[in-house]
């Protein structure tokens, strides 16, 4: 008898049925034949020499019957219009009014050269892709989740003055739903809008950073209704509703989310209202006014956001428009739709700036004055429309 | 954070909405649905503050994954015939995911419940999240296999291949239309709900058998995040089951939903997991028992049924022709044949099928090889060029199908093609369900009821108009399927890289024009109309012309 053989009364073991391992030498490099080497996606070109990461897992993932889709859209709305078309918005990159390719029979499936038209040169800055996504989220969650945890134990809210207190509840809170009504109804709508991949994604990752900083607030307010006695966690919906204060930035939220044509609502939200208003009140009054207050924590939370808008949102927001002011075939074109969009909003921004200017005065420590934080946010305004290539629209001195 | 203050933090953001004093936020999407503003929970209560740490562990596992198959080569083990078929399934499904993302503001205005408008706002990153590692998949196949051909030139391809235009559906489907017969129906309460269990999980095990298991690492890691879209889809139904003039419109759109889902995933992720695989153990569960167990006993009983207690028609017809499809009228099996008879339209190698399949397809499916042998064993013996043309213009009893105008799968099963004149031009139909599906539900009219907000079925539908009468050669240049020597194809009909035994343009010049079949439809006489109606329902099976009287 061998080690292997059954002994005489043992129970058998059923043979399990498995897939076999199988040695294939299906690895690169295993043979030459045409093409073995050419391992680079070849179907666009790159914005620089070689093609990044975000760009391979981004472009052409939506299509476009001006180039490749040879047999176009095939399911429209009412009106038999499908997928994305580029005029949902006024504004125009080269190329945009060639017709779509003609099909027929004996057409063959050739369009116009790869990209066709300007919009497919657009390239995110921020190269957000998945991994980047749920990195720089996460990284924020963790951050914020921490500062709050350590304020906690440190007991750091109890050196807030009772003023600070009713200002964070009713303001800081307020703003959660900016973001909110931002990052659902403009931004996140606007991602089934752009016409090419990039911008979509570009957008909806605008959008998540929006909506996370709208819960951020709300979770945070939630942690100060159970750690600061007498703090009222629902005073924000009733400042958001109803101080005259915030019916100017109220009305101006609500009409952004109103904008019919993406652009037009991504240029209003990031080239003006967020300068004008958003800045204004975040970096030239919250952050301004938190530490006299005793507050270290509130900044932290406001800071996150303020990088998301400065740091991420505004650069594919300039990569988005810049190119359309100086673009070969409609420059002029665009940069009069942009000029009129200027004329449009920023009265409306900074009339809703100006409601805002009442919570200046109500902090125990004052903040810098509000003029003195509205010309600031001008001149950030105005460093923005240059970066862009932009005129300051006359308005602006209102 | 604890189960309970999840609860809570759920609750709290709650508070963030707010019903417009000034302005309503811009409405683009239409719905002949009606909705009655209703508090309908949310029920996976994700927030982002777990939401993203979760996303990122998970990613952290995928990314991981994917450095240890690289370092234990596991490309060594991969089976070529798996991976080709990668080829056009990776080239799709970036699509279908992204399309899901640019979906989910069609329900913001058409259906009022800010609490669910929060669960579509993280799907929509979900599916960002999902296009994007799967075309990071593809790209580390395009790297590390073989064959970088096909994945090189994937969404190209994609765009303007016969395939891919099939599977584009499975896409474009989400994003037009009326808002909830498209990011509601047709997405999640039948894509996601039903058919992602077979593209997801069913097929993740069969790559696996085939040695990468990088696609269920990564397409586990999708499905993981699909649980949160079906809830968001069972949500929005109870909103719109809860009105009864909703039910004719969502009986419809089951009907169209659950056909075209058929038609289409089935076609690709059955020829996928039956001919893909070298996986012939006689207890690996064929596509047909996958089926039976997650589509019709998980999705069909535990899911649709029960909605009959709302007073809702389900399609009971439906799903078992579907399954009779399957079953008994060899579906996939001719979605198969076809997509290897034309491989010279394609960007992927079909290698022809062994004994050993012959045996496993025999025991799976009694009576296959009767139907089917013959015309592998000739796929096998004119695979490599020898003086040949390729096996669609040799003689090998199968009879060129036409192009089913709803589903752009070809007419197979042969016996159910229908003919009809629809907008002024003759169309066929694989199926009395697509032929309705064209002419009677995407139409502005249904059932005499106006149904304004309805979409319609657009495009140069049929592919092979495009190239009506040209030589092969031309077309595969002209769709750019030429390897980098300038003339030797992508496709090939063999797994054999030897460049002696692969096909090249020169092969295809010596084939005759390819004649587009609806274009010589439109041609015909009604006479001879009928004449071509009454022999191609008796073709078939295997695409067996009719016999002769």
């Amino acid at each position: 008898m061998t080690a292997t053989q059954e002994r005489p009364g043992s129970q058998e073991q059923p043979q399990r049925s498995v897939p076999k391992p199988v040695f294939t030498d299906a690895e690169a490099g295993a043979r030459e034949f045409p093409d073995s080497t050419l391992r680079r996606f070849n179907y666009y070109v790159p914005r620089k020499r070689k093609q990044s990461h975000y760009e391979d897992v981004t472009v052409e993932v939506q299509p476009d019957p001006r180039h490749y889709l040879s047999q176009g859209w095939l399911y429209g709305f009412a009106d038999g219009t499908g997928g994305y078309p580029l005029d949902w918005t006024v504004l125009k990159a080269w190329g945009s009014d060639r017709p779509v390719p003609e099909r027929f029979p004996g057409s063959g499936g050739q369009g116009y050269e790869w990209p066709a038209h300007g919009w497919h040169e657009f390239r995110d800055p921020n190269e957000e892709w998945e991994q980047s996504i749920y990195r720089n989220n996460s990284n924020v969650v963790r951050q914020l989740s921490q500062n709050i945890d350590a304020a906690r134990q440190s007991k750091a809210f109890e050196q807030w003055n009772p003023n600070w207190v009713q200002f964070v509840a009713q303001h800081v809170g307020a703003w959660m739903h900016v973001d909110h009504g931002l990052g659902l109804y403009l931004f996140a709508n606007a991602n089934r809008r752009a016409p090419t991949n990039m911008h979509n994604t570009a957008i909806s990752v605008n959008s998540m950073h929006r909506i996370r900083s709208a819960q951020d607030l709300a979770l945070y307010n939630l942690t100060l209704s159970e750690e600061i006695p007498g703090f009222d966690g629902t005073a924000h919906n009733e400042t958001w509703s109803a101080d005259p204060a915030w019916q100017g930035v109220r009305e101006t939220a609500e009409q952004l989310t109103a904008i019919w044509d993406w652009a037009e609502a991504v240029f209003a939200a990031n080239v003006v209202f967020e300068p004008l208003v958003g800045e204004l009140f975040r970096s030239n009054l919250v952050q301004q006014a938190a530490p006299g207050n005793g507050d270290f924590v509130t900044p932290t939370l406001i800071g996150a956001e303020e990088y998301d808008y400065a740091e991420r949102d505004l650069r594919y927001t300039k990569a988005l428009f810049e190119p359309l002011v100086r673009d070969k075939e409609f420059a002029t074109h665009n940069t009069e739709i942009m000029d009129s969009w200027l004329a449009t909003w920023v009265p409306r921004c900074l009339a809703a700036a100006r409601t805002l200017q009442p919570l200046w005065s109500q902090p125990d420590a004052k903040p810098p004055r509000f003029e003195d934080g509205l010309d600031r946010a001008k001149s950030r305004f105005r460093g923005i429309l240059a970066d862009l290539g932009l005129r300051t629209p006359k308005e602006l001195n209102q | 954070m604890t189960r309970q203050s999840v609860a809570k933090a759920h609750q709290k953001i709650q508070e963030l909405a707010w019903e417009p004093a000034y302005h309503e936020p811009v409405s683009h999407y239409g719905t002949d649905y009606t909705f009655r503003k209703a508090k309908k929970k949310d029920p996976l209560k994700q927030v982002l503050r777990s939401y993203f740490p979760m996303e990122e562990e998970k990613d952290h596992r995928v990314y991981g994954a994917q450095d240890g198959a690289i370092r234990g080569n596991m490309f060594r083990q991969v089976q070529q015939r798996w991976m080709e078929w990668q080829k056009l399934f990776l080239s799709i499904i970036p699509l279908p995911e992204i399309s899901a993302a640019r979906a989910m503001p069609l329900l913001f205005r058409t259906v009022p419940n800010p609490e669910l408008h929060n669960g579509q706002a993280i799907q929509m990153i979900d599916e960002v999240r999902h296009s994007t590692i799967q075309q990071n998949l593809k790209r580390l196949y395009m790297n590390n296999y073989i064959d970088p051909a096909g994945f090189n030139s994937s969404l190209r391809n994609f765009q303007n291949d016969y395939a891919g235009t099939i599977g584009r559906q499975f896409a474009e489907g989400f994003i037009t239309g009326d808002a909830i017969t498209a990011a509601s129906i047709y997405l999640t309460i039948v894509a996601e709900t039903a058919f992602t269990n077979t593209l997801f999980v069913a097929m993740p095990g069969e790559a696996a058998a085939n040695g990468d298991y990088l696609l269920p690492t990564v397409f586990h890691s999708v499905q993981s995040d699909e649980s949160r879209h079906i809830s968001n889809g069972y949500a929005t139904l109870l909103m719109a089951l809860s009105d009864e003039t909703n039910h004719q419109l969502l009986e419809r759109d089951l009907r169209y939903a659950w056909w075209n889902n058929h038609c289409v995933v089935d076609a690709a992720i059955g020829t996928f997991i039956e001919y893909g695989t070298k996986d012939r153990r006689k207890d690996r569960e064929s596509y047909a028992e996958m089926w039976r167990r997650w589509i019709y006993d998980d999705y069909y009983r535990s899911y649709l049924v029960p909605l009959e207690k709302y007073g809702l028609v389900i399609p009971h017809d439906l799903v078992e022709e579907a399954w009779n499809r399957i079953w008994n009228k060899g579906y996939v099996h001719e979605v198969a044949q076809f997509f290897a008879t034309g491989w010279i339209a394609n960007y992927w190698r079909i290698d022809p099928m062994t004994d050993e399949d012959f045996e496993w397809f025999e025991y799976k499916y009694p009576g296959w090889y009767d139907k089917y042998g013959a015309w592998w064993e000739n796929y096998n013996r004119l695979s490599v060029p020898n003086g040949h043309k390729p096996i669609a213009f040799e003689d090998v009893d199968y009879a060129y199908p036409h192009r089913c105008w709803t589903c752009m799968v070809p007419c197979l099963i042969r016996q159910d093609m229908v003919l009809d004149e629809v907008d002024g031009q003759w169309r066929t139909y694989c199926s009395e369900t697509c032929r309705w599906t064209d002419a009677v539900a995407f139409r502005p009219t249904y059932q005499g009821r106006q149904t304004p907000n309805m979409g319609k079925l657009i495009g140069s539908r049929e592919w092979e108009t495009l190239y009506h009468n040209w030589n092969f050669a031309d077309i595969v240049k002209d769709m750019g399927y030429v390897r980098d020597d300038g003339k030797t194809l992508v496709a090939q009909p063999h797994l054999d890289l030897d460049p002696k035994k692969m096909w090249t343009l020169d092969h295809l010049r010596k084939c005759p024009p390819f004649p587009s079949p609806n274009v010589t439809l439109n041609e015909m006489t009604d006479e001879q109309r009928q004449a071509f109606h009454a022999d191609y329902v008796r073709q078939g099976p295997a695409g067996r012309p009719a016999p002769q009287d």
